[in-house]
């Protein structure tokens, strides 16, 4: 039970490192620390960094988080058979 | 029909739907008063959520901002959504699993310490006090904006309803009238916002509206940024501000929501931890369509107003101009004298200066849509600050009811033989109506006698989230190892050091200072992410130098990490 237990956590947390970095690079990477350079690629009417900070990482938080909850809803399930 | 008799109806009409509904939803227990008796629905509950965590700034204030400060404008966009990404991914399922009431509940359990508990109680009431006066002068400017009315009877009515349902139901009555504040809301900020976008680009959909060419051809954003550079204003899509502190004031944005205890404990009232994922991945959604619908909606009032005023005669404009203008939200003033309208970065020419409310509340004339919609933006603003302020209030009531009087004073009294036994259900409940009847009034009278700091501390009291709870909860989580003494000294440090820079830098106190002293050039809005990370050391820090967490409180972090029955 103990094991089963120390699994589960490991896999959440393996979960948690990938979603947040994609969270991290998306919002303070695309949208703040690279913003000028993105901002030379012309992205259907918009230039792509300000589009990433003002559209792009809020689509991208919203899919982040149901990606989470179905990857933990699987999860569940797994451990509880 | 005249707009005054349209707004009055429509107003009424959700103020019924809102006492209706308080009436349908009473309360019996502590259980349904704090925390809906954990029967609410995940998609219901993030609409709740989402009602409750976009206030009258974020309805009223947030496009016309944007609409000015472009590009720089994107620190709330990410900030007040991001921090979902937190709430959903490291706390929400966790303190949903740990099953509680409150906030303080969960820190004062963790950390085995009525010290810890105490802490939290000053941290929540802090940050839930320089939230909630906004709020109610809000619904005072609303009224008085839209209906001249006095502000004060603004501020009574909307203490009035707010007492109604939120005595009546509690977290049950507030859940409920918060979805159908959502819907109001929503649907009030979306009509104007697609005919303007099918009138500048001939798309419905302002997202992509905004990235549409305009009938000469030229896509909207390039035409506004060349505007801007006529005008000498700096290009609307790059923005003033240096990228460190773009970068500091986001995170602590993001990080301040996830610690924010109104809106955590939404994610005490549904059934089952995978429902609590569930509805922060609703509530962003639903909070998403918002926020991303207010760039658009920056992007063309600016681009409208500078066509409409920039260089052109000001006995030829149109008469909204002209009704704003007698609210001052609108002042024009002819330098040179030459009856034209010069709207231009440097001040010395400039002769017209904008209130950035205007943005959202004139589109809707500017676009000359019916009476109906401007009624309807009204009914919006004020379900927008109505469900806010409630929310707040709760927290309020419930840190003195429950974990003041029944958590640490009622227990305290029997040990010292004055009680006989602990507070009753029904006493915690009568207790829980008093303070939230006293929080009411007391937002009331911060609604009408607004303190200077309100205005400033709105966008502060998350930086004071983010310096003190979030990191607290986290490590609770994440760190078996944290104990009590880590936990209360890096609250104390994160909360104090964010109140002194903020009192340094935006009160003068403490010698004050300008932008030149500011630590690594970082604002004080962006203060809390550093005052955060310092929490964050010091838990760590003073946790290893001391004694282990007992054996119990281990197993407890260890219940959280397993899956729900």
């Amino acid at each position: 039970m103990k094991e089963k237990n120390k699994l589960y956590w490991k896999r959440n947390l393996s979960y948690l490192i990938v979603l947040l970095s994609i969270w991290f690079v998306v919002s303070f990477g695309f949208g703040i620390l690279f913003v000028d350079q993105l901002n030379l690629i012309e992205f259907y009417g918009f230039k792509l960094g300000f589009w990433f900070a003002q559209q792009g990482s809020i689509y991208t938080f919203v899919i982040l988080i149901f990606i989470y909850i179905y990857l933990m809803n699987k999860l569940d399930k797994e451990f509880k058979s | 029909m005249s707009l005054q008799l349209s707004i009055w109806i429509i107003i009424g009409l959700t103020f019924a739907l809102y006492i209706g509904i308080a009436i349908w939803s009473k309360t019996n227990s502590t259980s349904e008063f704090y925390i809906a008796g954990k029967g609410v629905n995940p998609i219901a509950n993030g609409m709740a959520t989402a009602a409750d965590w976009m206030s009258a700034a974020s309805f009223i204030s947030m496009a016309g901002i944007i609409s000015f400060v472009g590009y720089d404008g994107s620190v709330y966009l990410m900030g007040w959504t991001g921090g979902y990404v937190l709430l959903a991914l490291l706390l929400a399922p966790y303190l949903r699993k740990f099953g509680k009431f409150t906030v303080p509940d969960f820190i004062g359990d963790r950390y085995y310490s009525n010290t810890a508990r105490t802490v939290a109680i000053f941290c929540a009431l802090v940050v839930s006090f320089t939230y909630v006066a906004g709020q109610m002068r809000g619904v005072g400017i609303v009224f008085s904006r839209y209906l001249e009315v006095d502000i004060n009877n603004g501020v009574f009515t909307g203490m009035g309803i707010v007492l109604f349902y939120a005595i009546l139901g509690g977290m049950k009555g507030i859940t409920y009238t918060q979805v159908a504040q959502y819907c109001v809301l929503i649907f009030a900020f979306m009509v104007p916002a697609i005919f303007i976008s099918i009138q500048m680009t001939g798309n419905p959909i302002p997202q992509f509206g905004f990235g549409s060419e305009t009938q000469d051809g030229v896509y909207l954003l390039d035409k506004l940024n060349e505007l801007h550079k006529e005008l000498g204003f700096s290009e609307y899509t790059s923005g003033k501000k240096s990228k460190i502190d773009v970068f500091f004031i986001t995170a602590a944005l993001m990080i301040g929501t996830a610690g924010l205890p109104h809106v955590i404990v939404r994610f005490f009232t549904v059934k089952k931890v995978s429902d609590a994922r569930k509805s922060a991945g609703w509530a962003l959604l639903f909070i998403a369509i918002l926020y991303t619908t207010a760039p658009a909606i920056a992007v063309f009032a600016r681009t409208n107003l500078i066509e409409t005023v920039s260089e052109k005669n000001y006995s030829d404009m149109p008469s909204w101009f002209k009704k704003w203008e007698e609210t001052e939200l609108l002042k024009f003033n002819d330098k040179n004298n030459d009856g034209i309208i010069q709207y231009l970065e440097d001040e010395k020419l400039n002769e017209l200066t904008i209130d950035k409310d205007i943005m959202v509340m004139a589109n809707p004339e500017i676009a000359q849509l019916p009476n109906w919609v401007i009624a309807l933006l009204a009914a919006g603003a004020l379900a927008a600050a109505l469900s806010t302020a409630a929310g707040l209030l709760l927290v309020i009531s419930s840190s003195i009811s429950h974990d003041l009087i029944k958590k640490i004073i009622s227990p305290k009294l029997v040990r010292k033989k004055i009680l006989k036994e602990d507070i009753s259900e029904k006493g915690e409940l009568i207790a829980a109506r008093i303070s939230a009847f006293f929080a009411v009034l007391l937002a009331g009278y911060f609604g009408i006698n607004p303190p200077d700091f309100v205005a400033a501390t709105v966008a502060l009291a998350f930086g004071l989230a983010a310096a003190s709870f979030f990191p607290a909860i986290v490590l609770g989580i994440f760190y078996k190892r944290m104990n009590k003494e880590g936990a209360i000294s890096g609250m104390i440090i994160g909360i104090t050091s964010m109140l002194f820079y903020m009192l340094k830098f935006k009160f003068g106190w403490f010698g004050g200072g300008d932008q030149t002293n500011w630590f690594f050039g970082v604002s004080p809005e962006g203060f809390g992410t550093i005052a955060m990370m310092l929490n964050f050391a010091v838990s760590i820090l003073v946790s290893n130098f001391t004694k282990e967490p007992p054996n119990e409180i281990k197993k407890l972090v260890e219940n959280l990490r397993t899956p729900d029955e």
